[in-house]
């Protein structure tokens, strides 16, 4: 048995399905449209929402990042990329500004995104009203009928309960004052991120079969109230202990040695690329000086 | 030389996967598929009828290489399945065709055609059979040939079981349960597009019979336990292989113009469930409810309960969870669950730092509080 696999895994009528479903997406901002999502050679919930999504948009002539949690090297992420590189054979980049597409879990990369770049989220659970509706039935008339009212009131229980608004990530957020969408588990340093953003942001949820989309320049609000606003994670004077960077999301490493909490970039290739840009200076004045060729 | 992302990701899976090629050929010896698809009926059964691919080449392969575990297997035969273009539809398959192989009722001790038993493990003493440690093949085969013999000698049956009359048919005619009207409508395809609720009842069997085994039989137990409080009879269970055909391509839709292209093996149960119908001035009748299930291969345990969660998700006004059809359909599938499940495996550092952001903020509020108050 000789077995080959189609250009980008699927066969071209799928491919043309997932691309109609988007294309509604992008029609309704913030609208979650289901789609017949196909099994994967992934596992479900590890990201083969997006992975469709991917598959179904990418060209040859495409240049493929892939992040999870803001690593391009995290286990996850790697296989992702290889699974798509050896599907299609596209060239794959860390570096953010090259790549035209970007499939990432659960962070929008540090430097804004561009016009010609679509970013694609994965998405564990794409129903914001989950929280206080199970059932798919009743969260669909509620969104059909603009009811948010427990939406609201979740985020008010929270404010009486511990005295202000205690989401993490994944805070819901009004699309172009229609839908509330869950945003996916981004954290909340990373919503403001999706209002008017330059690149169109595709979401896709593969288990829960359901695709939807913020398209370049759309309205996106964190929900708040007036007098309890929306505050992003809040790193008090915290820097990248590598290239010192301040106004990034930062993860939290802890010394061994020293039990001392350190911090560095949570976007690598973002942390990298100030590195080399750095070292490039340097190096460059040593040259000059030492006359020794790059 | 500027940095350069450390690899360590690449060469871990890279590693890892050594480290599983090696755990699956570590002793030397490799299973052949030939021998999976001779020896290993049942997961192979189990395996089709959980991905909904009907292979016995593919589902041995795919055993080969989850290592004999039930739900890789199913996730490999699944991915697969999403590449395949679907080229034909076949044409309605009628049960009554089947070549029945085994078939029993529950209800009636004699029903038109004889109970057949056929191959079936309802009977054997649950005893480790240590003599299987020393079998060969050539007691297999001797074996078969003494059995081959004894057939021959006994000579052909009477019975046609290309044509078997229906255990419900029977039933119909006697007027204990109501005449069903052929529902020749286009069955919705799950894989095709994603459920909307209610789901149509196409939909629910489609679920139904690519859940997972364990899952689909827990649900069921449940509700002829007490959450759903039903007591069903196996009306009739039947084991065999059903011809496939689909129509002439270019041509249109005469049936003798359709092409055979194989047969499948199926398990079909049809339950009979008493329900409590009210008349006319609070009067109280019992009629009998029907639930319907099928799987490939034999799996009669699935079987049955499908048929039991067929009928339970059969309501508008649900009691219990095993009567939810949400709650139900969108938790039974293998792939589905054990994805989400085993994705809490995947590293939540973004998602955890900002859960903690989150706590602190909310200590630090509570802490600027009381030292308001102390002030």
């Amino acid at each position: 048995m000789n077995i080959a696999y189609n250009f980008a895994f699927f066969d071209e009528g799928s491919k043309r399905e997932i691309r109609r479903a988007t294309l509604k997406a992008i029609a309704i901002p913030g609208y979650q449209v289901p789609f017949a999502s196909r099994e994967m050679p992934i596992a479900r919930g590890w990201g083969t929402g997006g992975l469709q999504l991917t598959l179904s948009l990418i060209g040859k002539n495409d240049i493929l990042k892939v992040i999870d949690q803001g690593a391009d090297e995290s286990v996850n992420a790697v296989n992702i990329k290889k699974l798509v590189a050896k599907t299609t054979g596209v060239k794959t980049v860390d570096d953010t500004a090259e790549a035209t597409l970007i499939q990432s879990r659960h962070r929008i990369p540090e430097i804004p995104l561009h016009e010609h770049q679509i970013l694609v989220l994965q998405v564990p659970l794409p129903e914001p009203l989950r929280y206080f509706e199970p059932s798919e039935f009743i969260t669909k008339h509620l969104h059909a009928e603009k009811e948010y009212s427990g939406s609201w009131l979740m985020l008010f229980e929270q404010i009486m309960k511990y005295g202000n608004m205690s989401t993490d990530a994944d805070h819901p957020v009004m699309v172009h004052d229609r839908y509330v969408m869950a945003p996916s588990p981004i954290p909340r340093f990373d919503n403001p991120k999706m209002d008017h953003s330059d690149a169109l942001i595709l979401l896709g949820a593969g288990r829960e079969k359901k695709v939807y989309a913020v398209p370049p320049y759309t309205k996106v609000v964190s929900l708040a109230f007036d007098d309890y606003s929306f505050e992003v994670e809040r790193f008090e004077g915290a820097c990248c202990r590598l290239c010192g960077a301040e106004d990034v999301f930062l993860d939290e490493l802890i010394q061994e040695e020293t039990g001392e909490t350190l911090h560095q970039c949570n976007d690598t290739s973002y942390c990298i690329s100030r590195l080399n840009e750095g070292s490039a200076s340097t190096t460059r004045t040593a040259a000059k000086i030492g006359g020794v060729a790059e | 030389m500027g940095y350069v992302a450390v690899k360590g990701g690449t060469q871990a899976i890279e590693e890892s996967i050594q480290r599983l090629k090696y755990e699956r050929v570590k002793k030397g010896k490799v299973m052949e598929v030939d021998s999976i698809v001779c020896g290993m009926r049942g997961l192979i059964d189990q395996v089709m009828s959980e991905s909904s691919l009907y292979s016995e080449t593919l589902a041995a392969i795919a055993i080969k290489q989850a290592e004999g575990n039930p739900e890789e297997a199913v996730f490999l035969m699944r991915a697969y399945r999403s590449t395949l273009p679907r080229k034909h539809y076949s044409r309605t398959v009628l049960s009554d065709d089947m070549r029945v192989e085994r078939r029993i009722s529950a209800s009636f001790k004699d029903i038109p055609g004889g109970q057949i038993l056929g191959a079936t493990t309802d009977f054997i003493h649950r005893l480790i059979d240590f003599d299987l440690m020393d079998e060969t093949e050539e007691d297999a085969k001797q074996w078969l040939h003494a059995f081959e013999c004894q057939v021959e000698e006994e000579g052909p049956d009477k019975t046609d079981l290309n044509k078997l009359p229906k255990v419900l048919d029977y039933l119909r005619a006697e007027g204990l349960i109501s005449e069903c009207q052929e529902d020749d409508e286009e069955p919705e395809d799950v894989t095709r597009t994603s459920l909307n609720f209610p789901a149509s009842r196409s939909e629910r069997l489609q679920v139904l019979t690519r859940g997972q085994t364990g899952a689909v039989t827990a649900f069921a137990y449940a509700v002829i336990r007490g959450y759903g409080q039903l007591h069903p009879t196996v009306g009739e269970l039947r084991i065999g292989d059903l011809p496939v055909c689909i129509d002439n391509p270019i041509g249109d839709s005469d049936p003798d113009d359709a092409y055979y292209i194989g047969e499948i093996k199926v398990t079909e149960v049809e339950m009979l469930i008493p329900v409590t119908i009210e008349k006319e001035h609070g009067r109280k009748e019992i009629e009998f409810d029907i639930g319907y299930g099928i799987c490939y291969g034999q799996n009669e345990t699935k079987a049955i309960a499908m048929g039991i969660l067929d009928n339970s998700l059969n309501t508008d006004h649900p009691e219990f969870p095993s009567q939810d059809q949400e709650f139900v359909l969108f938790h039974i599938d293998s792939v589905e669950a054990t994805g989400f499940v085993s994705h809490l495996k995947m590293p939540h550092y973004v998602t955890f730092q900002s859960k903690l952001d989150s706590v602190r903020k909310t200590r630090r509020n509570r802490n600027e509080e009381r030292e308001g108050e102390n002030r």
